[in-house]
């Protein structure tokens, strides 16, 4: 075995003092959310780095809603989760059907369109949130879950449609010119040609709306109200409003709900990294 | 706005004669994006810019002491908060670009924080900061014998706080953008370099900075455009207190919203335009070609 040279000793010295304030940097609030999980309640409050009495009793109260605050958990769990999955399916459809007409079919105003979607990609979230409120209302979709839904695509599909659109510009026309020679019509051609092709990037695409919407608070909080309508990051903000919150819950609830996202993550990173950061920012 | 229209954009009367059966499909297609947009970008914006088209709001907005001081907390956020997280990033992309198994892991565990949500981690962050129970002020008090800092609860620290609390959820995105530019540079140059005997500095002056410079920029310009929409970080870590002293742009128009004062929400928004309007024209121009 070749024994390292001091030279090579000191490079990765000094790596690592980069490498470990990163890494404590990156894990401590995540660290301290699990530590408070896995704390009992007069544990939680003394500041310890492990509690003396690891327990799952936190994860026990809130399975089985046995708080207060926990009353709806499943349900506002079940209405993450659905809106979430519609999220990821309108913005797909959405934005599989746009990239295609306006990369493929070159759709006459095609390009007046991505110009709208990048336009929209670039309004700050929070200021798009105050007129769509009010419109959700002129609408009647206040409290209504469609109101998130819609929300929520409005503001994943000209992001998930410039990413497509850039994926789509990268296929051969000759594709599309043999499959219209063999008879295809343009729908058979958007089936059989484009979707299986563009499967990667309606992965990465997917995830991402997906994620986008599960992770979301503000508009989840102004757009639904009712206890059972409320996703989980809005009971997580209501748990603040009381005095006393019960914040040993407040925490091993918030790492339920974190959980789901980081699995996600790590199932499709291989997709996400490689198809939303060609997209992000085309260098 | 910022929307151009090629020439052969421009249609002509009869419309469905010139269409061929693809381009009548094409519309098709176009047309469920064109609906979201049209009920709720288009609407919505409309509806609100004639919300904030009296005067009076703005003599409002001025006389509201909160306002300039969100402001000014804004301007602070973009100047100071987004040069720091993108100095950071960019040093750190250099970091993850050596190729080691254990820089690899770490990379993996770096990303959470753009992974997972805003709500409990920053929450997480609130508790860590609380004067009498947090951890950070029990570790002080053990070390030193003396109460830390309220955190939370002078406004200066308080804005610090939330600052750092953007960067730690915005910085594995920004570091994975530049990574990628980075790796994107030929190594051939790095080798040549390394023949002539450049140091790291010479290497990054002539060789990973220049080629990196437009992405920086413009991801720096991104980054300021998605901050003033950051409600999250100064939301949920000070609640734009204490006494209204942290609020920021996007935190104080969903206070207006909240209080049901829509054209000062509206108005306050309105206020940011000067300053988006440009970004978004360059990002657009830089982007859309």
């Amino acid at each position: 075995m070749k024994l390292p040279t001091l030279r090579e000793v000191g490079t990765e010295a000094k790596l690592l003092l980069i490498g470990i304030p990163v890494f404590i940097w990156t894990m401590i609030p995540i660290y301290h959310m699990f530590v408070f999980a896995i704390s009992p309640k007069e544990d939680a409050f003394t500041g310890k780095l492990w509690p003396t009495h690891p327990t799952l009793h936190n994860f026990s109260i809130v399975f089985n809603q046995q708080h207060y605050f926990l009353r709806d958990f499943w349900i506002q769990f079940w209405n993450s989760t659905v809106i979430a999955l519609a999220v990821g399916a309108l913005t797909l459809f959405v934005a599989t059907a746009a990239a295609f007409s306006i990369s493929r079919l070159r759709v006459p105003g095609g390009r007046a369109v991505m110009n709208m979607a990048l336009f929209t990609y670039f309004i700050p979230a929070a200021f798009l949130a105050v007129p769509m409120y009010r419109t959700m209302g002129t609408y009647g979709l206040l409290n209504n879950h469609w109101s998130l839904i819609l929300a929520m695509v409005t503001i994943a599909a000209p992001y998930a449609i410039w990413v497509l659109k850039q994926a789509s510009d990268k296929l051969p026309v000759e594709l599309d010119e043999a499959a219209t020679m063999d008879g295809a019509t343009t729908l058979q051609l958007f089936r059989l040609v484009y979707v299986p092709l563009m499967m990667p990037s309606l992965v990465a695409v997917g995830t991402y709306a997906i994620l986008l919407a599960w992770n979301e608070y503000l508009y989840a909080f102004l757009l639904l109200s009712k206890d059972t309508d409320i996703t989980l990051p809005v009971a997580l903000g209501n748990f603040l409003a009381a005095d006393d919150s019960p914040w040993e819950l407040l925490m091993t609830t918030g790492f339920i709900y974190a959980l789901p996202p980081a699995a996600v993550y790590y199932a499709f990173k291989r997709y996400m990294v490689g198809g939303l950061t060609a997209g992000a920012v085309k260098s | 706005m910022a929307i151009t229209l090629s020439a052969s954009d421009t249609p002509s009367p009869p419309l469905s004669a010139r269409l061929s059966p693809p381009q009548v499909w094409g519309i098709a297609l176009l047309a469920p994006y064109l609906l979201v947009f049209l009920a709720f970008v288009v609407y919505p914006v409309g509806y609100g810019l004639w919300l904030a088209r009296q005067p009076s709001s703005y003599v409002a907005l001025y006389n509201d002491p909160i306002f300039a001081r969100a402001a000014i907390n804004t301007l602070i956020f973009l100047v100071i908060g987004i040069n720091i997280k993108m100095l950071i990033a960019l040093f750190l992309s250099g970091f993850f670009a050596q190729q080691r198994p254990w820089i690899r892991w770490l990379s993996v565990i770096f990303i959470l924080p753009w992974a997972v949500p805003s709500i409990p981690t920053i929450l997480s962050v609130r508790f860590m900061l609380n004067p009498e129970w947090g951890v950070v002020n029990q570790l002080i008090f053990k070390f030193t014998g003396d109460d830390g800092p309220n955190w939370l609860n002078d406004p200066a620290v308080a804005l610090a706080m939330a600052i750092g609390v953007h960067i730690w959820k915005s910085l594995p995105f920004w570091t994975l953008i530049l990574l990628t530019g980075r790796l994107a540079i030929s190594h051939d140059l790095y080798e040549a370099s390394d023949v002539d005997g450049a140091n790291w500095w010479q290497k990054f002056r002539y060789i990973t900075w220049p080629s990196m410079q437009t992405l920086y920029i413009t991801c720096t310009l991104l980054s300021m455009i998605w901050t003033l929409g950051d409600f999250n970080s100064v939301y949920l870590l000070t609640g734009g207190g204490p006494a209204d002293l942290t609020h920021v742009l996007s935190t104080l128009g969903i206070r207006y919203l909240r209080l049901d004062q829509l054209s000062l929400a509206m108005a306050s928004i309105v206020c940011a335009m000067p300053f988006v309007l440009p970004l978004v024209y360059f990002m657009m121009k830089r982007l859309s070609r």
